[in-house]
């Protein structure tokens, strides 16, 4: 009986070992890199608005404190998104007839609230708390990143498990005077230290605990 | 009847061994038709008869079903496997779904079995679809805010407002808590004197019947969907018409109603329709204590009593611990009295005679099973007693011990004694307790009579009667029903719909579009109580607001509104209240009435500046004791026929198929209100832990005479109405009487509650009491029924049982002498865990449970189900043993089949410190805090089920469906926003409301203190009427939960496994007193004592 496979197909055999292994390892660094890339985590990704609202502008540009619109920061868990009164505000007065207001003015006539898209999203299983954190001197720009350079806000951190961890289990490499924590330009450097310096003190003085048990974030 | 057990031959006793025992009489397991024609002919080798062997033989005599007591194979399956092996049949049809039938059975089964190959199959697509389902981005997004913010109104964090809930009129002080604009819970109104903070279960489960999706939604006339202005129009000459009239034939039907902006309503209405008539019906009313005052001579007058002040408490068909206009305030009363703290304060002593045991009669310390007729024969006695008279010779040696010992212990402490007829005892026995009480001396000391709180409190069966005969008649030519449902709740004698059918405009206001809406030309949808302003009073004649919490979802008008529109004058709800306390309430208030009405808003009640602060002066005029009551006078006519029954009842049994039928509240669906309500209906019920179902109940005795088994089929007759309903088997309860819950048998209730049992209503004729006798016939057909007395069963080795119960309990006398008993059990422990200690530093979360004062209630398993987003399974899911409730309630009997003691444990997760459960989880999704507690991670969890498999206290629940509604949008507004809904395939368990603990830490952190005690309540907690479970921080010592841990009745469960479990119990104390104690082993009530002596063996050894 004649052979059915020629000798060289051992040769396809053993090659197709080889891709096997490297397809399979391919595919795990894939879905590592997937994992941790924008696309997936949407990390520094712009999202549109119906109103081009420019953080820049106002917080940079005009010195607006991040709490006269975010409210609710230092109280409670969300850190509260201003409703349309809020703009009008000063949108009664100033650029009143602007054309990129126009759904801002539109939701003031009519009654109906304006829609953002979020930026900052968290899974449905992860309980987050602005106030306690804004309280023990986590500052606005470690997790935001520089939002008072952003025409647009996208998400400066990946907001990873891992990326909350690094700061519970060291937050001496985060943490900054409670005072600063809306200063969007402070650094250790502005007040001639460093974190390695400064981090410990504050720790110990604002009693952090580095609570890393699962039911802090998860319930 | 005592003696039975202990006589029998030893070649009777050889029968209990066999495993065919269990098909017989008593067992779950239906008997096969073909069997009737062979019956074994031994009556004697009955369940019954094994179980007083067992008693006899000093086998175990703690156990939770008919089946343990046995010890058939189909309840050894269920202990050691934790689910019964029917997770193949969930892919065979229907039909052949075996989750009723016993567990042994289903091995043999070949169509459960889907197939080795079916299983790969679907395993292998399930794996592979896994990795594509995991490959989504979440969905971006929206924020909307509001245009304009309300003041008060911060995102994430919720608000509370006081309002209230009615039940047969009376109203209960609830705080609601709303998630932006979202009540999602409700909580006990702590400073309210009708409740002091306690809730039932038919309150807790208010929000989902506020979001039901089967609430009606729109206004129709005929099927035909109109505008309110539709309505109005149309009303507008017709009223018109009738105001010429005078009213004439216009009749306004409503429930009981005791608000006084409804009262001022219809005075309204009255004065435009002087003519016109007002009657008020409700099924389960107070028509049989109203009379039974008249005829003692109190006149119109209503009765409550002061339980913080009785010293002896004496319950005759009485449940008013857990059900009744006042309960949440008796047991906040009755439960500080009889809790044990230590051994200088006596407890109460509480005795309780009733058909079937109530939770309130599992607290007694003595209980008798006497059916109605005979607790007439058993009042007549006490009085008699009371009066110096010879005891009665008619009543059986063990019964007129009791009794005989009841008379001395309330002439004892009289002054400190009450008596408490129930609602739905007969009315010679209401009659009867009120000569009690006033031999007593009680009358304005531990009973109080006052002014009704009702509006109209005159009989209405009467004048729902005469408005049916006057429909019947044509003499109405307008009815309008406010919130009523009579053509479910009519007496069966009382064609209502027939009678409907000869008006001329019915209009039908309810939440429902129910049977009665269905007949009725206009229906109008109703606002839900939490959507509504309005008033009532509670049972103590507190004023109570109820405020809304959210507008209404379907443009559902309120009661007053519709009242407005017919006076001539619509007005909103909240004027309309607003109003009518303006001109009443706060005429003469100090300053100006608006802060004063802010006040009654932010209170949620009415407490006048110059009332004192005593319990029953809100309102009520406490009338001295009238001294019409004539003592020891004969029993007036009416009862005539009674005591020989009662005989009969008592001793050799009434005839064949004739029985005495009791009809009763349901726990859970109250009169049928609640069908729909899907929380209230998977409720496991107190005593009988049956859900979805309604159920005849018959005592073991009785069952055996009439031979029928569990979930048998038998056809109830009185006169020429009848109805059918499946047997269960109810030990402790009277012979001679079944018993039959209403709120079943609805036909138009919604999705939920269709078509479940039948309206026993329909039975009763009006004015006919709750205790009717019926011809019972026995089908051959069977019906399933889903209880869940059996699951999460936990295995006790033989020998240790009864010393390592997992219910420990002794008298008072046994804890003066020896306060920790129920650590006895704790001390061959093995003390060298694998784990080393942990240093808990910071917070050391425990909870604490005191058996004393459980009545098994269920307020708690559905407090923990709204707080904690637990979804319902159905019927036949309970059937697998697949209920979610992170809470249980296991309910244990204790002794001797006929009367036995019955206790409660609620059981959790115990959140051990060495927790079995952690060590198995492969992906580490149930992992150990460092404040103690054993968390769950739901992310995490892939589903192995390893962790619930080596969980000694069978907590753990799994998902096996997607059990949580996701598609019903409505529902999304009922979710705790704190708590995360889980799906299919996660494990999860009791969290000690998690969410709070962490909400209390970081206010305590912001503020630089502590958590308080008392700051975090878990929602079982708060629910709690009888304050029964505590929780807080054990490393505290001045801690409320380390103060009862320390206490010597201290113990925790299955201490041999060595897993330092965070929750422990208080053994359960009961108070016999020492005569009846003494009576001997089989003696009611006296378990303390048998089970002394059964831990006595147990050391001897």
């Amino acid at each position: 009986m004649p052979q059915v496979f020629p000798r060289s197909a051992n040769q396809v055999v053993r090659v197709s070992f080889v891709l096997v292994a490297v397809g399979a390892a391919a595919a795990g660094a894939a879905l590592w890199v997937i994992d941790r890339s924008p696309f997936h985590t949407r990390q520094g990704l712009f999202v549109e608005q119906s109103v081009p609202f420019s953080h820049d502008h106002h917080t940079d540009g005009l010195g607006i404190d991040c709490r006269y619109c975010h409210t609710s920061v230092e109280t409670t868990s969300f850190a509260g998104i201003p409703p349309t009164a809020t703009c009008m505000n000063c949108h009664k007065q100033i650029w009143a007839n602007t054309e990129m207001l126009r759904p801002v003015r539109e939701s003031w006539a009519t009654r109906e609230p304006l829609r953002w898209n979020r930026v900052h999203d968290l899974p449905d299983f992860v309980y987050f708390n602005h106030s306690i954190h804004v309280y023990k001197g986590i500052g606005c720009q470690t997790c935001h990143g520089a939002v008072d350079a952003m025409p647009l806000v996208y998400q400066h951190a990946s907001l990873q498990m891992r990326w909350c961890l690094d700061c519970h289990r060291n937050p001496e490499n985060y943490v900054r005077p409670r005072e600063e924590v809306f200063n969007m330009d402070w650094s250790p450097a502005s007040v001639g230290t460093t974190q390695r310096e400064l981090g410990p003190s504050l720790v110990a003085e604002y009693a952090i605990e580095s609570l890393d048990n699962c039911s802090v974030c998860h319930r | 009847m005592n003696g039975n057990g202990g006589s029998l031959d030893p070649g009777e006793r050889a029968t209990m061994d066999q495993p065919s025992i269990e098909g017989e009489i008593l067992s779950d397991r239906p008997r096969a038709t073909e069997d009737r024609g062979h019956q074994r002919p031994a009556p004697r080798t009955t369940l019954r008869v094994v179980g007083e062997e067992r008693v006899a033989a000093g086998a175990p005599v703690v156990w939770r079903s008919l089946d343990e007591l046995a010890d058939t194979p189909g309840f050894r399956e269920r202990v050691v496997r934790e689910f019964p092996r029917w997770a193949p049949a969930e892919w065979s049809p229907p039909e052949s779904n075996p989750a009723e039938s016993n567990p042994a059975e289903s091995n043999n089964d070949a169509p459960d079995d889907a197939g080795r190959r079916d299983f790969l199959k679907l395993a292998g697509a399930s794996i592979s679809l896994a990795g594509l389902a995991a490959c989504t981005r979440q969905p971006t997004e929206l924020i909307v805010p509001y245009v304009e913010q309300p003041p008060e109104l911060v995102p994430g964090k919720p608000l509370y407002y006081a309002t209230a809930m009615t039940i047969g009129g009376y109203a209960t002080g609830l705080l609601a808590e709303s998630h932006m604009g979202r009540p999602t819970k409700l909580t006990g109104n702590p400073r309210h004197p009708a409740s002091l903070g306690g809730t039932s279960a038919l309150h807790q489960a208010a929000t989902l019947g506020l979001y039901d999706p089967d609430r009606s939604s729109s206004i129709s006339r005929r099927g035909r969907i109109l505008p309110w202005e539709a309505f109005v129009a149309e009303m507008a000459p017709v009223l018109q018409a009738f105001e010429a009239l005078g009213g004439d034939g216009l009749r306004i039907l409503s429930g009981t109603v005791a608000s006084p902006s409804f009262e001022a309503m219809m005075a309204e209405v009255r004065q435009r329709f002087p003519r016109a008539v007002w009657v008020q019906y409700e099924p389960i009313n107070e028509d049989v204590p109203r009379r039974a005052a008249r005829r003692a001579g109190l006149g119109d007058a209503s009765v409550r009593y002061d339980l913080a002040r009785a010293q002896v408490v004496v319950a005759l068909e009485s449940d008013f611990l857990a059900s009744g206009p006042g309960h949440l305030r008796y047991a906040r009363d009755f439960s500080r009295r009889k809790r044990v703290r230590d051994a200088s304060v006596e407890p109460t002593r509480f005795y309780a005679f009733e058909c079937a045991p109530s939770p309130t009669g599992t607290l007694a310390d003595h209980r008798a099973p006497v059916s109605p007729s005979e607790l007439e024969v058993v009042a007549q006695a006490l009085l008699d007693g009371l009066g110096g008279g010879a005891p009665r010779q008619d009543l059986p040696d063990w019964l007129g011990a009791m009794v005989s010992t009841v008379v001395d212990d309330l002439r004892a402490q009289a002054g400190q004694a009450v008596v408490i007829a129930g609602d739905q005892a007969p009315e010679e026995v209401h009659v009867l307790a009120l000569r009690l009480n006033q031999a007593l001396g009680a009358i304005g000391s531990t009973v109080l009579v006052g002014r009704p709180q009702i509006a109209a409190p005159a009989g209405q069966e009467a004048a729902f009667a005469e408005l049916v005969r006057e429909m019947a008649a044509g003499q109405v030519d307008a009815l309008f029903v406010l919130g009523a449902n009579p053509v479910y709740e009519a007496p069966g004698d009382l064609d209502f719909a027939g009678a409907l059918a000869k008006v001329d405009l019915s209009v039908h206001l309810g939440l429902y579009l129910d049977e009665t809406g269905d007949l009725c030309d206009w229906h109008l949808p109703q606002a839900h109580f939490l959507e509504s302003w309005g008033d009532a009073r509670s049972f103590d004649g507190t004023l109570t607001v109820i405020q809304p919490l959210i507008l209404p979802l379907y443009q559902g008008k309120t009661d007053l509104q519709l009242l407005s529109a017919l006076a001539g004058r619509e007005r909103s709800d909240h004027e309309i209240v607003r109003a009518v306390w303006e001109r009443g309430m706060l005429q003469g208030v100090n300053g100006d009435s608006e802060s004063a009405w802010r006040r009654v808003l932010h209170d949620g009640f009415w407490s006048p500046p110059d009332a004192s602060s005593s319990l029953y002066d809100g309102g009520a005029v406490a009338e001295p004791a009238p001294p019409a009551i004539e003592l020891l006078a004969t029993p007036p006519a009416p009862g005539d026929a009674a005591p020989a029954a009662a005989g009969a009842g008592a001793g050799a049994g009434a005839g064949a198929s004739e029985l005495e039928l009791a009809l009763r509240p349901d726990p859970s669906l109250y009169d049928g209100r609640f069908a729909n309500n899907a929380w209230l209906q998977e409720l496991p019920k107190p005593i009988t832990k049956l859900t979805w179902d309604q159920a005849a109940l018959v005592s073991p005795r009785t069952a055996e005479r009439l031979g029928v088994n569990n979930t048998q089929v038998v056809r109830l007759s009185v006169g020429r109405r009848s109805l059918e309903a499946p047997v269960w088997i109810n030990p402790g309860q009277a012979d001679g009487v079944i018993v039959l819950p209403l709120g079943y048998g609805r036909g138009r209730a919604g999705k939920v509650g269709n078509g479940i049992g039948s309206n026993a209503l329909a039975l009763r004729s009006s004015g006919d009491g709750w205790n009717l006798r019926a011809k019972v016939a026995v089908t051959s057909r069977t019906y399933p029924l889903s209880s869940t007395q059996q699951h999460f069963d936990i295995e006790i080795q033989a020998e240790q049982a009864a010393a390592r119960h997992l219910v420990q309990h002794g008298t008072w006398e046994r804890f003066r002498t020896e306060p920790d008993f129920a650590k006895r059990h704790a001390e061959h422990v093995p003390v060298a865990p694998l784990i080393p200690d942990w240093p808990y530093e910071g917070y050391a979360w425990g909870l604490s449970i005191d058996l004393s004062v459980c009545t098994g209630c269920n307020a708690c398993i559905v407090s923990c189900q709204a707080e904690n987003n637990i979804p319902v399974v159905g019927k036949e899911q309970v059937g697998r043993g697949r209920e979610m409730h992170w809470l249980r309630i296991d309910r244990y009997y204790e002794g001797e089949l006929d009367r036995p003691s019955i206790h409660h444990q609620p059981v959790m997760c115990q959140h051990c410190e060495l927790a079995p459960c952690e060590v198995v989880c492969p992906v580490g999704a149930t992992v150990h805090g460092d404040e103690g507690l054993n968390e769950m991670v739901y992310n995490r969890c892939v589903g192995t089920r390893y962790c619930s498999n080596n969980c000694p206290y069978k907590v753990r629940r799994f998902n096996f469906l997607r059990f949580n509604d996701a598609r019903t949008p409505v529902l999304e507004m009922l979710r705790n926003p704190d708590v995360t809904v889980r799906s299919r395939g996660v494990m999860e368990k009791c969290t000690y409301c998690v969410q709070r603990i962490n909400w209390a830490r970081i206010e305590a952190k912001r503020e630089n203190r502590r958590i308080r005690d008392g700051e975090v309540k878990t929602a079982c907690q708060e629910a709690c009427p009888t304050e029964a479970i505590v929780f807080g921080d054990v490393n505290d010592p001045q801690s409320e939960v380390t103060r009862w841990k320390a206490l010597p009745l201290d113990y925790v469960l299955l201490p041999e496994v060595a897993t330092k479990p965070r929750t422990t119990y208080l053994a359960k104390v009961t108070h016999p007193h020492p005569s009846l104690a003494l009576a001997g082993p089989a003696g009611h009530g006296s378990a303390g004592s048998a089970h002394e002596a059964q831990i006595g063996q147990v050391e001897t050894r």
